[in-house]
């Protein structure tokens, strides 16, 4: 890890530029500008409709912003535009450098076949073509996200919320991305399986160096996971800066009502 | 029917109907495609499927490629699950007779147009013939996707990942690949294309092939090609190799070892004996005086 976090350590991985998408009336993301450094965990926070959703899904390529880049920089230090490559390009990339973990496991897997085919699905769309060695990486991945590799041919609807989640976050892992987005990773979950997600996530998160841009309106996922915050309001960031200091001494005053959770987040 | 009688059919051609029963305009229309098509090989060009006087399953597509393509002089042979008498077989073969007057034959050597349902036959082909398969689902990333313009995305960028997952269920669920018909294959390295829903036996046989290969898909409106000599391999994983069906024992009939044989119930009491499909493969054998019995 050392290699590309020195390289990389005063080069963003990811700079945003001035994105905007609107949906009819409604100024969803408004020029929002952010640099995410390599290894970096940065929360985007804010209330329910605060556009967090809309900036991801930007951000991550998923949609087309009305204005702004978003510059991606690969790992031989290139920059590209996700927005301006063209779509071959653009879904390579997906599959080998980046990761969606969506908020909804349903829209993040697929339903149709195995726990193994959904982790294995990346490496056979990068040309692996050898079943047993597919299978051992789809073996090894499901242990390492904490569920029981004997599950490896059931289906996901017949894995628990919790355990859909964990084969979302191995799906995407298992190609070995280097920038990861997520989308309320731990929404739905009950309290108790919440808390061991995080510390799954958080150990995975350090040990593979992943930079992460991970969206929740649940400031103590932010404490937990996030290096820096970023507070939304209205499509607009209200402020940005390091979690304890925004958590601990908010300076915005819509961020002091959403810490102080008079806000309904 | 035999050679002679379809013939004699043939000498009274039905009044009132274009050559092969389509329109000039239409039949030039589908040899664009098929031009395009065959410059394009294994990619599904849609055309503008016309209405014909069979039903949809009767080989619409097919009837329409074969329409196109015939000439006066051409002999035709159809086959339906490797038979030249089924119902199937039988009324196409007359209909291109009345409407085309074309000489028509049962025998694979004789055809220089071979219109198949369900198989290739055995008797090798030359690049003096074309096979013209019917198709009803030309998309073979269709169960995965049901989206048409996500899986054009996906031919158009060769991303075929998606095929691999279904090969892998199938070994996970089955423990090998239980796809036994319209076994998918890449065409020339490129383009993934469903064979139709020919026997895995048939796949070996697609591949630089002297013939050339038309499909055609009525209802789905769209025609693809194999040029002659062109690679087709079948996809599988390095550790579970494509392989086809292998039976113990030989042809009922005819004692043939090397072809695809069907399994025929001969009675109430479970007995059962296994013939070729390929009927002109076996008659041919036996005329020339191989038995089943003399093994
Ligand atoms: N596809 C869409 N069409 C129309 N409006 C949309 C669409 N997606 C989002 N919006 C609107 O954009 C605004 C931002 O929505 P977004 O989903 O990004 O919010 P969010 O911060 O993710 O909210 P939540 O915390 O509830 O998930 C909202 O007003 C929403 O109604
Ligand atoms: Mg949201």
């Amino acid at each position: 890890m050392s290699a590309h976090a020195a390289r990389g350590a005063d080069h963003p991985i990811l700079s945003v530029r001035h994105l905007s998408k609107r949906f009819g009336r409604v100024q969803a993301v408004d020029d929002v500008s952010f640099d995410l450094f390599p290894g970096e965990v940065l929360g985007i926070v804010g209330e329910s409709g605060s556009g967090k959703t809309t900036l991801l899904r930007a951000v991550a390529g998923q949609e087309a912003p009305d204005t702004g880049a978003v510059l991606y920089r690969d790992r031989w230090g290139g920059l590209v535009d996700l927005h301006a490559l063209p779509e071959g390009r653009r879904r390579r990339l997906h599959r080998t450098d980046l990761g969606l973990v969506q908020q909804n496991p349903r829209d993040g897997l697929r339903m149709g076949v195995s726990a193994g085919a959904n982790v294995g699905e990346r490496l056979m769309a990068l040309g692996h073509r050898h079943y047993g060695t597919i299978r051992q990486s789809a073996h090894d991945w499901l242990a390492r996200v904490e569920v029981d590799p004997a599950r490896l041919d059931d289906p996901p609807a017949q894995l628990s919320g919790g355990m859909q989640q964990r084969l979302q976050i191995a799906r995407n892992l298992v190609s070995e991305p280097r920038l990861v987005f997520m989308d309320e990773p731990t929404g739905g979950l009950d309290v108790s399986v919440q808390a061991r997600l995080l510390d799954l996530l958080r150990g995975l998160v350090g040990e593979l160096g992943l930079a992460v841009v991970l969206v929740t309106h649940d400031l103590g996922v932010a404490r937990l996971l996030a290096h820096r915050l970023m507070v939304m309001q209205a499509g607009r960031v209200v402020e940005t800066g390091l979690t304890d200091q925004v958590l601990d001494d908010p300076q915005a005053a819509y961020s002091q009502l959403l810490v102080s959770s008079i806000l309904p987040v | 029917m035999s050679a002679h009688a379809d013939s004699l059919a043939a000498a009274q051609t039905v009044e009132g109907y274009n050559f092969a029963y389509l329109d000039e305009q239409t039949k030039r229309m589908i040899r664009r495609s098929l031009l395009k098509a065959v410059a394009i090989p294994g990619y599904q060009v849609p055309f503008a499927s016309r209405e014909m006087p069979l039903p949809y399953g009767w080989g619409t597509g097919g009837i329409q490629v074969t329409a196109s393509i015939l000439g006066a002089c051409d002999t035709l042979k159809v086959i339906d699950q490797g038979a030249d008498d089924t119902t199937n077989a039988v009324n196409i073969r007359a209909f291109f007779a009345r409407t085309a007057g074309v000489a028509t034959t049962t025998r694979t050597e004789e055809a220089s147009v071979i219109q198949t349902r369900h198989r290739i036959p055995e008797t090798p082909l030359t690049d003096q013939q074309i096979l013209v398969y019917q198709v009803p689902i030309p998309e073979p990333l269709r169960w995965l996707e049901p989206r048409e313009r996500e899986t054009r995305m996906l031919h158009a960028l060769g991303e075929y990942g998606l095929m691999q997952v279904s090969l892998y269920e199938d070994i996970a669920q089955h423990g090998r690949i239980a796809k036994t018909y319209n076994y998918p294959v890449q065409v020339s390295g490129g383009y993934i294309m469903a064979p139709s829903p020919i026997p895995k036996f048939d796949n070996p046989k697609l591949h630089r092939n002297p013939a050339l290969q038309l499909f055609g898909a009525g209802r789905e409106k769209r025609i693809y090609a194999v040029p002659p000599y062109t690679d087709v391999r079948s996809l599988d994983f390095d550790d579970y190799p494509f392989d086809v069906e292998h039976w113990d024992t030989a042809c009922a009939l005819c004692g043939a070892t090397d072809s695809y044989l069907d399994e025929i119930v001969t009675d109430d009491a479970g007995g059962r004996r296994y013939v070729c499909s390929d009927s002109d493969y076996c008659d041919r054998r036996r005329q020339a005086g191989d038995t089943g019995a003399a093994r």
